[in-house]
């Protein structure tokens, strides 16, 4: 019983260790987490006895067996005949495929709106805050619904709209023209990526000299030369050509090009829209936090409004978006997870029916935990990285 | 979007009242500053009316003109007749009951109607400040004992209605209302137990948190509905619809928690010290100094967190049961009605953005006046 109890007070004799506060505080601790210990432990036994009631075996040795599960939309070669560890790659993948397109578009759409809600402009200003409002106060699961009920209203494939040429809106979901991408095209993107990051250091380079000596030196230049010259050189060396796939009708659905599945792009809608609304409101506020001082600061320096918000208070403002940002990041990806309401087959729906298939419940919804887990600390820990970056630095 | 340029200019409010100048003028000077500043307002302003007019237009002859209110019995051939151009509102009259209410027995209905009544006074007289206090206290544990021997019955005359019978708003306002008010004083400990000295006590509440907070619901909701069956003994059946309100507590508890940090931590040192000096053992110190202080700072974001259960309570729909959401989709398996999803989901979505609409209002209203005082 004494071992545990903290000893940095060596003054006090040691049998005030076993009075007072300290030992209260371990009586405590013991009572607390002998109780939870007691109530896992009897949790744990209820489950292996009914587990053994029921002739379920634990453990993860079902990942290796066939899965026998259709998955109709996945970017990852995938068949039934696959396993379920198989099965559960291409639910991941499909997650993440939904959460990181969703985390892109919502921010660019809710920074839009959050600025719009601040416009001088009396009539974008009121539509900007109807559209917060009205998202805001809706389950995303009832928007989701009904996203999902608009898109199977929308006619067959053959009379499918089309806003512009290549792009079709029909109940086979959203047809977009694509580049089909080979072994060379892949090469090229590679040298196009490798560029920009060269490019990425050199301007960062250049900037550190401008500090030093206050000569500014143009960048561009190269980034033109290693973005575009470098890999344009380069796939004209292979001697590739980069075509366009159009979607085409043939009998009853599209061929070629890239097809959003309808169940794919009811949930990014939803996602996006509603995340965006209180994306919005966290740009609003933000953007808010700025001392007016700065704003009247710049435009004395007789600087333009729009290289204002751009160079001075959007950097500033940016400090005080980004904790709230991440938790709208984090919340985006867990609520990825109503897919298996409308039967988009992320790593919940994968799960759901291994379940249902197999039993293992216990095993099944600790994967679904264990993934959500793992994207939330990687969210958390590149948002802090970038963050610390931002912060302010004083002496 | 140009209008990126226009944000500081918060024109809105013009100098000088129209007091000698006729109200025209006035009006032109308002939409001069507020609508056609500049080239670029301008023409923000004709394009956005310009869509607006169209949107409004097509929805106007969807909703309204084209619309069909009312059809004789089950006959929907005049809704199909409509479908693609008009919205057939005749299915909420028909539907409504079972959309509110569910499979309650169709006689006794005014019982959950009543609750949802009581509900509704619960939670505005929630925001009447001179009931903040011991007095809520009671308020909330009177009013949850009413609602569920309104619900229940087996006394007063009320023939008794099992938990699978009920459906609709009431589920769904006792799945948020009774998730608040288990979760908060988990939330309570669970803070303070994350501010305690005690590394072990420390430890478990930081687990509980983030475990919970890094998992979607639907998992929650998952456990409780084909896990928790597996955790209990042999002969021991706990109802789906409890299974499902202990996961949404423990969802609310750890949410809450991280709420009721947030205010400990904005509650002075010299409170503590004073509380200590006093000789006040951890638990008055807490009870009568630190939390009536800190829970004040933080009633705006708790509102908050409290509108986002109401929404998250529908996500019970995905393991079938019967709250608000899931009756409206029930309601549209009827073959008859069957095509008529978008007129229900708009029915439902009033409901709740009623609901959180004036909470939101209410939150923000507690903002504008700053931290409440005792």
């Amino acid at each position: 019983m004494t071992i545990a109890t903290p000893t940095s007070q060596p003054r006090k004799p040691r049998l005030a260790l076993l009075q007072g506060p300290a030992l209260t505080g371990l009586l405590w601790q013991i009572l607390v987490v002998g109780i939870a210990v007691a109530v896992v432990a009897w949790l744990w036994s209820n489950a292996i006895h009914n587990l053994s009631v029921r002739r379920i075996s634990t453990g993860f040795a079902f990942l290796g067996r066939e899965a026998g599960m259709p998955i109709a939309d996945s970017w990852l070669p995938y068949s039934p005949k696959d396993t379920y560890f198989r099965a559960f790659l291409v639910g991941i993948a499909n997650t993440l495929r939904v959460a990181v397109i969703g985390i892109v578009l919502a921010t660019v759409v809710g920074t839009l709106v959050g600025i719009a809600r601040l416009s001088a402009n009396w009539l974008l200003s009121r539509l900007a805050a109807v559209y917060v409002e009205a998202l805001r106060d809706v389950p995303l699961l009832l928007q989701l619904l009904f996203w999902y009920v608009l898109m199977q209203g929308l006619p067959a494939a053959r009379m499918a709209y089309k806003p512009i040429e290549g792009v079709y809106l029909s109940n086979r979901g959203l047809m977009l023209p694509s580049v089909p991408l080979d072994a060379g095209q892949l090469w090229v993107l590679t040298v196009a990526a490798l560029g920009a990051v060269v490019f990425y250091l050199l301007r960062r380079h250049f900037i550190a000299q401008q500090m030093r000596d206050g000569r500014p030196r143009r960048a561009w230049p190269y980034g033109l030369l290693l973005v575009v010259a470098l890999p344009a050189a380069v796939s004209w060396m292979l001697g590739l050509s980069w075509t366009i796939a159009m979607p085409e009708l043939r009998g009853f659905n599209f061929v070629g090009g890239l097809t959003l599945a309808p169940e794919y792009f009811a949930l990014l809608i939803a996602l996006v829209t509603y995340t965006s609304a209180f994306i919005a409101e966290i740009v609003r506020s933000g953007i808010q936090a700025v001392p007016k001082g700065q704003w009247d600061a710049a435009l004395a320096l007789g600087l333009r409004r729009s290289f204002v918000l751009k160079k001075i208070i959007l950097p500033q403002a940016l400090r005080v978006i980004i904790p709230p940002m991440t938790s709208q990041y984090l919340n985006l990806t867990k609520n990825s997870s109503l897919a298996v309401a409308i039967g988009y087959q992320d790593i919940v729906s994968v799960a759901n029916t291994t379940l249902n298939q197999t039993g293992q419940a216990i095993e099944s919804i600790a994967l679904i935990m264990a993934v959500f887990l793992t994207i939330s600390l990687g969210i958390s820990m590149f948002m802090n990285w970038y963050n610390a970056r931002i912060a302010l630095v004083e002496r | 979007m140009s209008s990126a340029a226009d944000v500081p200019q918060h024109s809105r409010s013009l100098h000088g009242t129209p007091s000698g100048a006729s109200a025209a003028r006035y009006a032109w000077r308002w939409l001069r500053a507020n609508l056609f500043s500049s080239i670029s307002s301008s023409l923000i302003t004709l394009l956005l009316i310009a869509v607006l007019a169209k949107l409004l237009a097509s929805l106007a002859r969807w909703g309204l003109w084209d619309a069909i209110f009312s059809v004789p019995g089950n006959d929907t051939s005049a809704c199909r007749a409509a479908r693609g151009f008009g919205a057939c509102w005749a299915v909420i009259p028909e539907k409504y009951r079972f959309i509110l209410f569910g499979t309650y027995p169709f006689d006794q209905q005014w019982r959950p109607a009543v609750a949802t009544v009581v509900f509704i006074a619960l939670f505005f007289l929630s925001t009447r400040r001179t009931l903040w206090g011991r007095k809520l206290i009671y308020l909330w544990a009177a009013a949850l004992v009413l609602i569920g021997v309104l619900m229940w019955g087996g006394v007063l005359g009320m023939p008794f209605v099992v938990q699978d019978r009920w459906g609709g708003l009431p589920v769904t306002l006792i799945l948020a209302t009774f998730g608040l008010a288990f979760g908060f004083p988990l939330g309570i400990l669970v803070a303070l137990g994350r501010r305690s000295k005690l590394p072990a006590i420390r430890a478990l509440c930081v687990l509980y948190v983030e475990l919970i907070r890094g998992v979607p619901l639907i998992s929650l909701l998952f456990m409780a509905s084909v896990m928790f069956p597996l955790f209990m003994p042999d002969g021991v059946n706990i109802d789906k619809l409890l299974r499902a309100q202990i996961a949404i507590v423990l969802y609310a508890g750890a949410y809450l928690a991280e709420v009721i940090r947030g205010g400990l931590q904005a509650v002075p040192r010299g409170q503590h010290e004073a509380a200590d000096a006093l000789g006040l053992s951890y638990w008055r110190k807490q009870r009568l100094i630190i939390l009536p202080q800190a829970i004040r700072h933080v009633i705006p974001p708790l509102v908050n967190t409290f509108i986002a259960f109401f929404k998250d309570t529908s996500l019970v729909l995905i393991i079938g049961i019967f709250d608000l959401l899931t009756t409206a989709k029930t309601a549209i398996i009827d073959p008859a009605w069957q095509s008529f999803s978008v007129e229900v989901y708009a029915f439902v979505a009033v409901i709740y953005f009623g609901f959180c609409f004036a909470m939101s209002r209410y939150s923000s209203s507690l903002e504008a006046q700053g931290t409440p005082k005792a």
